[in-house]
Parts: structure tokens; sequence; C-alpha cells
């Protein structure tokens, strides 16, 4: 991903860039989490294939190999799996807790609300006839409610990452083309990790493993070997090309009357734009909105010190708490405009005072995090190490 | 101060734009030209109308295309359809068959379609989907399968084909993911050349503009069958905009 920066092993100089767009990525999923919120038209799903998930499990595969590929290195296998394995518990906890503040939600709704134009619906409270199979399939990370699919997938590609971090490590460019494999073998042979009551995992972890070891990849020498490819205007122009022919496929979407201008060959290619297996036109959307993104903006870039991206950079860098900050609050303002019966304003409001309060939350973090590591000099080492780079 | 006049002279004339349309004559539930208009031609609609001035029409769907009680049938969306089709289409018998089974798959109606369109024989079958597959978590490529299956046998059986999404339902949205479902059959409708009936863009755009407040917790039913009432005249619109029966007052809601 980057051009200029350092490798890794050698430095511990973050890139702001990771920072700064998994914050965007950690605002725009909160956005998009509140269904038909005004403000999603700014969110860049509306103007391309890809969304704000592929942004975080990349830059989480990268800062992920950043922070344990380095303990891997110094203080060994073990080690390191055991605190990627604690990462993936916390963020388990997590998860659990979301489903919880979800199940109060529900069941109010189940309480209060009633509507018979609305009683094919409202079978969806129907599990909470059955609390005892549902819990238990959510502790399992079988039953997932809406929008509660990125956690469990990043569960999962912890889980899977210390034999991977093991080979990306001594071998890298092999252990990309395992991912690779086993993403080809997906779409081959479409295999996924079963859900409950029916179906399958919304994000299957064995196609998206493809961008987060990618991800990885990156952070292990790979974006250096990248940067040369990375310069070449002509590889900008395809790229460029490539998110305006998206942009173009997605105005189709919203204006009907656009549709005609897609050939039938092309939509017979194209459809569906599957984000359950991570298309591979997701994909390359991905890639193209990162070159793009690393030709405009290098890391050693002045603005990543001013003050206006400030807010988005901390968020960037306590990413599962703001992440399940926003959850919350993407319940908790769908509440607020079911209670009061919506409008646009209401939206707006509701939008600017999540983010407001994700980067309070972050700044508070932040401010702990050194307050505690000034008190407690035995902490300090340890306190860097999860920092470079931000959060894994 | 100064820029508050041509503003609000600005805004004026937008609002003089838009209401220089034709104006329903049922204001309360007005739906947008480009919700009911289609690039699709039901043309089976046209000949039936032309050559023998009769419509049968077979109505498939789950729970949403009707509504609970005994007499929920009456009010709902297919008896409604029928009413305003034989006001609107005068001099023409109009005849709407609703199969309505509650907690219907996709995949189950696919495979009944074949009989339906052997017993009914109707000139354009209009199919709701969608929910029941959402609320079950049906497999969204075996949904699309399913679609494809049915909207295939429906063309096999030479009718012409109105496939209709999930209602808009803003209380259990954040529970019932109906967007992914919503993709799939716009691009199959798409694919496959037949009309979409976008009820949750329409039933959304009712909630936005304050026609109907779908949050409303109530156990009365007169909302609901309003709601009916207009999802049955936004369809009617919509199936004789798009097999041309009524050039002259084209793509208005009413």
């Amino acid at each position: 991903m980057t051009k200029a920066s350092p490798p890794p092993a050698t430095s511990s100089e973050r890139d702001l860039r990771l920072d700064l767009f998994r914050g965007l990525a950690l605002w725009l999923i909160f956005l998009d989490h509140i269904p038909q919120n005004i403000v999603n038209w700014f969110t860049i799903r509306n103007y391309g294939f890809s969304d704000a998930t592929e942004i975080f499990i990349f830059i989480s595969g990268y800062t992920g190999a950043f922070v344990y590929g380095r303990t891997m290195r110094e203080r060994g296998f073990l080690l390191s799996s055991a605190r990627i394995l604690r990462r993936a518990w916390q963020i388990y906890v997590a998860h659990i807790f979301l489903f919880t503040i979800f199940m109060a939600e529900i069941a109010y709704v189940a309480a209060t609300f009633d509507n018979p134009l609305y009683a094919e619906e409202m079978k969806i409270l129907d599990f909470l006839k059955q609390p005892d199979v549902t819990i238990f399939q959510a502790l399992l990370l079988k039953f997932k409610p809406v929008n509660m699919d990125v956690l469990p997938l990043y569960i999962v590609l912890l889980l899977l990452f210390p034999p991977m971090l093991y080979v990306l490590l001594r071998r890298p460019n092999l252990a990309l083309a395992g991912s690779a494999l086993l993403y080809a073998l997906v779409w081959k042979l479409d295999f996924n990790l079963p859900a409950y009551p029916n179906g399958v995992w919304f994000f299957n972890p064995f196609a998206w493993q493809l961008l987060f070891v990618f991800g990885a990849w990156c952070a292990l020498g790979g974006a250096e070997r990248l940067a040369e490819v990375l310069r070449s205007r002509i590889v900008l122009a395809v790229a460029i090309a490539y998110l305006i022919f998206a942009f173009a496929i997605t105005l189709t979407w919203h204006f009907e009357s656009l549709e005609r201008f897609v050939p039938a060959w092309l939509s017979d290619w194209m459809y569906p734009i599957d984000k359950t297996n991570l298309d591979v036109l997701r994909f390359a959307h991905f890639l193209a909105l990162a070159a793009v993104a690393i030709y405009f903006l290098p890391s050693d870039w002045p603005g990543l010190k001013s003050p206006i991206l400030r807010p988005a950079i901390v968020c960037g860098q306590h990413s599962l708490e703001i992440f399940c900050l926003g959850v919350f609050l993407a319940f908790a303002g769908q509440f607020i405009i079911a209670e009061s019966s919506g409008g646009p304003l209401l939206q707006a409001a509701i939008s600017l005072l999540g983010i407001l309060l994700m980067i309070a939350t972050a700044k508070l973090i932040s401010w702990y995090k050194a307050i505690e590591g000034r008190s407690t000099p035995t902490r300090v080492k340890q306190r860097d190490a999860d920092l470079a780079g931000g959060e894994a | 101060m100064t820029l508050i006049v041509p503003v609000l002279t600005m805004i004026a004339l937008l609002i003089g734009a838009a209401a220089a349309e034709p104006t329903p004559a049922t204001p309360d539930c007005d739906v947008a030209e480009s919700l009911l208009s289609s690039e699709i031609d039901l043309a089976r609609v046209t000949n039936e109308i032309k050559d023998r001035h009769r419509l049968d029409i077979s109505v498939v769907g789950s729970g949403s295309s009707t509504l609970p009680g005994p007499d929920g049938a009456r009010f709902a969306y297919p008896a409604r359809l029928e009413a305003v089709l034989r006001e609107r289409l005068p001099g023409n018998e109009i005849k709407v068959t609703a199969h309505v089974q509650l907690r219907q798959t996709t995949a189950e109606m696919a495979s009944g379609m074949q009989a339906m369109l052997a017993e009914d024989k109707p000139a354009l079958v209009i199919w709701q989907a969608g929910t029941v597959d959402a609320l079950r978590g049906i497999e969204l490529d075996d949904f699309r399968a399913s679609l494809e299956t049915g909207i295939e046998a429906v063309g096999a059986g030479s009718a012409d084909a109105i496939v209709m999404n999930m209602q808009y339902s803003p209380r259990t949205e954040s529970m019932l993911g109906v967007e992914a479902y919503a993709d799939v059959m716009h691009w199959a409708a798409q694919q496959r050349g037949v009309v979409l009936f976008d009820r949750l863009a329409i039933m959304r755009s009712w909630s936005d503009s304050g026609t109907f407040d779908l949050y409303a917790a109530t156990k009365d039913y007169a909302m609901a069958r309003r709601v009916h009432e207009c999802i049955g005249r936004a369809l009617a619109s919509q199936i004789i905009n798009a097999a041309h029966l009524d050039a002259g007052k084209m793509q208005t809601t009413r």
C-alpha cells in the first residue's frame, strides 16, 4: 500500500494514511448501518462497486501483519499466536456485547410494535420465542443479525492468521498465492460457513481472506515491491478509468432510465456483483481506489499532520472500540428515527452526532492510554508495539 | 437579506414546475413517474385488451399480498387492483385471481407456477416475492435461481410477468435485511426482461413524503387498507403504462 514508507520491520514510524482511511471507513460503516439514512448518499458504496468493508478488512490485515509480524519475528510463533488469539477473543466478546444490545432492541419492538400491514415482516420476531436456540446459535456465530457480519468475519480471519503469518514472514509470495488459490477455489467449489436459520455467512471468510492476506503481504514488504508499479502513470490511468466505469454503472442502479445504456452482454457478464464472495469487480475496485489514493497521497504528505484530518486518524487508531461504538450508535440512531417517525433532518443530525461521539470517544481512549502509559513505565514497550501502525 | 428573494423565487419556480405535472385524482398516494415507468412492454396484455377486450391477471404471493383477518383479501391490493382496472379500462372484462399463501418461499412459488398457469391461463402474472426468503435467510444464489425458474415458467406459458418486491417496513428494517434480496430481484427482472414493480421504493417514497406513517404502531386496519388501496392503484398505473393502454394519460398515478 505504501510507496514511501520504510520497511516496517526496521521502523516503527506509523503510516498515518492507514489510520486516516480506516477512520473514514469506520464513519462510512456507521452511516451505512443506519438504513435509509439521507447521509448514506455520501458514502462510497453509491459511487462504485466496493465499500468501506473492503477498506476496513485490507487495513486490518495490513496493521495485523505490522504488529504481530514483528512479535513473531522477535518473540516467536507461540507468543505472537497467543496475542492474535487474544485479539480474536476480544472481538468475540465485543460481538456478543453488540448482540445483546440488538436482542434488547428486538425485544422492545416485539413488545411495542404492532401493525396489520406488517403481519408478514413481524415473523422475524419469532425467534424470540425460542431464545435457547437463538442465543446458542449466536454464540456459535451462526446467527448474525443484519449488519453484524463484519466482526465474525474478522474473528475467523484472525483465527486463520497465525499459520498464514508464519508463511508470510518466510515466503510472502507463496502465502499470497495460497490465499489467491483459496479464493479461486471458493468461486469454483462454492463453499462457505453455515449460518442459522438458513444459508451461509454474508461475508464468506474464505473469499474475504484474500483482501486481509493481501493487506498483510503489503505490510511485510509487498508495498515496496509494488511501489514501482504504483508510480506508473499507466497504472494510474487504468485505475481512474476503472473507477469512472464503476461510477457509471452505479449511476444506472439509481436512475433506472440509464439502464438501457448498459449493453446486455456486459450486464450478463457483470451481474450479480457478489458481495458475499468478494466479487472480482469489487476487489478490483478496491485496488483501483487504493492505487489512486497512494498516488496522490504519499505517506509524507504534510496534510496528514493537519488538525482537520486528526479526528478521522484518531478514530482509525482505535478501530475495534470505534467500530463497536459505531454499530451501537447505528442501533441507537435507528431507534430514535423510528420512535420519532424519521425525517431527513433528524437523520442528518443523528449521523453528525454519531460521528462526533465516535471522535470524542477515540480521543478519550487516546488520552487514557497516554496517561496509563506514562504512569506505568513497564507497560510502555507493550503500548508502543500495540500502537505501531494502529491496532490490529 | 438580498439573497433571500432570488432564492425564494427559485424555490417557488421549482415547486411550480413540479406542480405543473398532471395532477392525479387521488393526491393522497401520489407516486413519482420514474417509479412507474418501464422500459419493458407488456405486449400480451396490450393484445388481450385490443383483441379480446379482456384481461386475466394472476397474483402469486405470500403474506404481504393480503391482509390478516377473514375479510383481509377483500381489502388487499389484488382485489383493489381489479376494481381500479375495471374503472380505468371500461368495456373490458377484468379478472384478478390471487394465489396467496403465507410463508411461501420463492422456490415454492416457482415450483407451483406451471400448474397455476395451466389452470388460470392468465395474460399477466404478478409475482410478489422476497419477504419470506429474507425471513428465512435463503441463500441469494438460490433465491435468484428460483426467481429465474419462475419467470421462465411464466414466459413459457406465454404470459407477461411483473415481479413485485418487498414492502418498505422501517420498523423491522434493522432486523430483516431485505436490501440484498431486492437487489437480486432488480437484476433478475432486468436480465429476464420483465417489469419490476418496486413496491419497496414506492412505499419508501410514501414514508419520506409523509403520505403514510409506516413507523406507526397500531392495531387498526384503516391504514393498512389504505396502503393496499394505493398499491393497487400504483400497480394499475404501471400495467396501463407498460401495456400502453392509456396513451393520453400515460404515467400518471391514476
